[in-house]
């Protein structure tokens, strides 16, 4: 592959607007990328200082520094900001920045959407956050919001919850229709669909998964207003509807939801191996093929959150066998990934230590997912810190390390300049670190039968507990580090070349680094 | 002056690591693993869940092993020269033919578990459990015996303020008696909001959801006392609804049965019994702190915007009728619930107990509800 940037003839006029008008009007790709990702940033530390709260309070037995009713407002609110604040909008932020310059187009195919779908996302979290100050307090019935405890028994800030997810969703829709029809529309000549990077592949099966589960999402909140507000009982049991109900439309969303968090993730890290590894990626079509599987089970799924709720036997044991099977795929991937390094010649700069961690720790919360799949097991595990652990393995050194994998994979292309490999390391070790120390002993208490969303507990599960904070702080405070990082690279640094990575692929690594702000005004020419 | 603040400070910061780290003594390093359950089912589920494991331990070290391998001899400095495969059929064939297979030699054991657990033929026993923020309540069908099952742990404890006992958390004031050898079926249910009723030791784990009755049930051969707790979130003391069932021999389980008949019949009794307002007061207070301080607040000031406050409340006040209404049927759209499942004389004293407490009794028309009028409540109304 080979390109030149032919923009240089209309630059004068093309630069970016002077002053904060540049962010707020902006219709830029790269702008928009960077909004949705200074965004995310602020959101995980957010989202990060209440994980703080909570793992200060479970530091030792007894009610020490907040209430029980606070400590609910607490774990709700985390994990909304995570998901929806956090790892959704990186993911988009990523996409914004990465899926032109990989496909060689100038930009997103609706420009002016993609300003409006970052702008509203401030707002909708503004109002989430803004709940803590209302009278009753802030959303207290956990991310996944059950009913009734989230309708008849909610505090009066659940209208503005409502709300705010509503807004969140419209985000979304409209970011993952703009990422289809890029990907569909403005691929250079010579970029087939079987020809696009991983990222780019990644990216357009999860905006399709958005597309169908948002919606639902919303459906879902919708009803819950109207029991709340209008007099209907789509979940009352005593006007004759249905809790359970609740639970299935929330999980037809929230299961293919999970994988939306980890798909454009799969891209990332198939990326970072194959550039460090320096040799080409192994299997790419059955990459393809696990991630589209992996996708279609998403939405046959759903009921392994439910099994307790009283299933008849025979749904348990579809739901069984339909989530044993998504191990397949998956386990296709992990191979494909260890085969890719085989006989490499590699190197560990920091997006790839990510990369590797990513792997391995992905791969622990994968196998606890299929044990928790397995149902009379599930019956022991289910809303246990067995759960807790799982989720929290596949979403932090799942998720979370694959976008700062990202960042440090990409910044040098975005900013012009190298970031410090030694405190990149530092980074890496400290969270790899932390990260393990936290969630891997709430494995143990899990299954010796802690609870989650437990303010308080029983004096066996005091020590492993406090492991578990002790490591929290310590993942918690490394990330101010990463911060300190990003900005030190924004500010300056070693300038970086074109290729920035000598085992680097792909159309991004064509441009000039920084990348100029238009970017394949004309189309590339890919063989 | 400054020195004592010191000491103070010393003082206090001794104390807090004394509280911190006491808990430590008792607790368990070794309590990595599900513990082996009591009953056939329990068991059978712990094998499985071992099983697994070990499945999952063995992929683990296989993939992790060339993995680590890689990392480790594939390195640029030992493999300056790539190799440049990029697929290779027969491997890939492998690698998603295996795992399939071992899924289904997993699923298939898993499979049959499951279906021994799903009898929801009646047992022998049979006990209603409804799930109420924030307690449990067990009915025995056949014997007519019906209590609630609170925390037991008292909220110093909780608090910091006194040491932590043994069961801190895994204690409550009346366990549910069942008796070895028996099929004891559960009933599950809830009266507000989902509850889940887990007893770890017999592998059940059922949703207790209003509107909706989920069937477990075990045999129980091993006499003992078990713990579970609430796994389902259902507010700010889900925490603090533990469950303890007590299985105890045949003859031993119908003496309980007994003594329990006994007690309701007393509890009858009482409602005809002629009231003094002291003794309601005194019984009301301690109804109160059991069923309406979680809320409404040991001062009856409730939180503001979502619990009501009793005191100065025109209800509460001026309104007995009222108030026997809201405690018999709830408020419709509100956290507060029916309180009927309460004896005449727990809900009279209780209403009395507000009336008379927080100097309502001095603001409001002072007036004392007797159980008999909960009783005229009770009357069908023409």
């Amino acid at each position: 592959m080979s390109s030149v940037i032919e923009n240089h003839h209309d630059d004068h006029h093309h630069g970016p607007a002077k002053g904060i008008t540049r962010w707020l009007y902006t219709t830029n790709h790269k702008d928009i990328g960077t909004l949705y990702l200074w965004f995310s940033f602020a959101m995980f530390l957010i989202g990060g200082a209440m994980a703080m709260v909570i793992r200060a309070e479970l530091f030792s037995p007894g009610m020490q520094i907040v209430e029980p009713e606070f400590y609910n407002q607490m774990i709700t609110l985390h994990g909304l900001i995570m998901i929806f604040g956090g790892v959704m909008p990186a993911f988009v932020g990523l996409a914004n920045w990465l899926v032109p310059m990989m496909i060689g187009a100038p930009d997103m195919a609706l420009p002016r959407m993609n300003n409006l779908s970052f702008w509203i996302l401030p707002f909708a979290f503004f109002i989430l956050l803004s709940s803590l100050f209302m009278e009753g307090g802030a959303p207290n019935f956990g991310w996944t919001f059950y009913a009734p405890l989230s309708t008849t028994y909610a505090p009066p800030s659940v209208t503005f919850f409502i709300f705010s997810v509503h807004i969140m969703g419209a985000s979304s829709i409209m970011g993952s229709i703009n990422v289809v029809v890029t990907i569909m529309n403005m691929r250079a000549p010579g970029v087939g669909l079987m020809k696009m990077p991983l990222f780019v592949w990644s990216w357009l099966i999860t905006a399709y998964l958005l597309i169908a589960v948002m919606p639902v999402l919303a459906g879902a909140v919708t009803m819950m207003l109207m029991d709340i507000h209008f007099g209907t009982s789509f979940f009352n049991a005593a006007g004759g509807g249905d809790p359970v109900l609740f639970q299935h439309i929330f999980w037809f969303f929230g299961h293919p939801e999970v994988y939306i968090m980890i798909l454009p993730a799969f891209g990332i890290v198939s990326h970072i191996i194959e550039t460090f590894s320096r040799k080409p990626l192994f299997g790419y079509a059955s990459m393809v093929w696990a991630m589209l599987s992996i996708a279609i089970l998403s939405f046959v799924v759903w009921a392994h959150h439910m099994f307790t709720v009283g299933m008849p036997l025979a749904a348990e044991i579809f739901f069984m066998w339909a989530t044993m099977l998504i191990a397949v795929p998956t386990g296709v991937k992990v191979f494909n990934w260890v085969a890719t390094m085989f006989r490499g010649s590699i190197t560990f700069e920091t997006p790839m230590l990510f990369a590797c961690a990513f792997v391995v720790l992905f791969t622990i919360g994968g196998l606890s997912g299929l044990m928790l799949a397995i149902v009379p097991a599930d019956f022991q595990y289910h809303d246990t810190y067995f759960v807790v652990a799982h989720f929290h393995y596949v979403l932090v050194p799942g998720a979370i390390f694959s976008i700062m994998a990202a960042v440090y994979y990409w910044i040098p292309k975005w900013s012009g300049n190298m970031y410090d490999e030694r405190l990149g390391k530092l980074h890496f070790w400290l969270s790899f670190i932390g990260v393990n120390v936290t969630f891997f002993p709430q494995h143990f208490i899990g299954l010796a039968g802690m609870p989650r969303r437990y303010p308080d507990y029983a004096l066996q599960f005091a020590d492993w507990n406090m492991v578990s904070s002790v490591g929290a702080f310590l993942f918690g405070f490394s990330q101010l580090l990463f911060l300190f990082i990003v900005i030190k690279t924004v500010m300056g640094g070693k300038k970086a070349t074109d290729q920035v990575w000598e085992g680097a692929k792909g159309l991004e690594w064509t441009v000039a680094s920084p990348a100029p702000y238009h970017t394949f005004s004309t189309p590339p020419k890919v063989d | 002056m400054f020195l004592n603040f010191f000491k103070y400070l010393n003082k206090k910061i001794l104390f807090v690591i004394l509280f911190i780290t006491a808990p430590l003594i008792n607790a368990d390093w070794f309590a990595l693993n599900m513990t082996r359950g009591i009953t056939d089912i329990s068991n059978e589920v712990f094998e499985l869940h071992m099983l697994i494991f070990w499945i999952c331990v063995v992929i683990g070290v296989l993939v992790f092993g060339v993995m680590f391998y890689s990392m480790y001899a594939h390195t640029r400095k030992k493999n300056p020269v790539p190799a440049t495969f990029d697929d290779n059929h027969k491997l890939e064939i492998a690698w998603t033919i295996i795992p399939f297979l071992i899924l289904i030699a997993m699923a298939i054991p898993a499979s049959k578990t499951l279906i021994k657990m799903y009898d929801d033929t009646a047992g022998d026993i049979n006990i209603q459990v409804t799930g109420y923020q924030w307690k449990w309540q067990y009915r025995y069908l056949e014997d007519d015996v019906s209590f609630f099952s609170n925390l037991a742990t008292d909220w110093d404890e909780i608090n910091n303020l006194v040491p932590k006992g043994e069961n801190y958390l895994q204690e409550v004031d009346e366990m549910v008696v069942i008796p070895t050898g028996k099929k004891v079926r559960f009933l599950i249910t809830a009266n507000d909001v989902i509850h889940s009723w887990w007893m770890p030791a017999f592998a059940i784990k059922q949703d207790a959801i209003p509107g909706f009755v989920n069937t477990a049930w075990t045999k129980v051969d091993v006499p003992g006392i078990y713990r579970g707790k609430c796994t389902e979130l259902c507010g700010k003391n889900h925490g603090f609804m533990p469950i303890v069932v007590k299985v105890v021999e045949q003859d031993e389980y119908e003496e309980w049965v007994e003594i329990k008949k006994e007690e309701a019949q007393k509890l009858a009794e009482l409602t005809t019994k002629e009231w003094t307002t002291e003794e309601l007061v005194s019984r009301g207070q301690s109804v109160y702190e059991v069923n309406c301080v979680a809320c409404h607040q040991t001062n009856g000031q409730g939180i503001t915007g979502i619990f009501p406050a009793l005191v100065g409340s025109d209800i509460v006040l001026n309104d007995k009728e009222r108030n026997i209404e809201i405690l018999m049927e709830g408020v419709q759209g509100a956290a507060m619930n029916s309180f009927s499942y309460l004896s005449e004389v727990e809900i009279a004293s209780v209403i009395t107990y507000t009336r008379q407490s927080w100097g309502n009794g001095e603001k409001g028309d002072g007036e004392v509800v007797v159980p008999k009028d909960v009783v005229d409540y009770k009357e069908p109304k023409i």
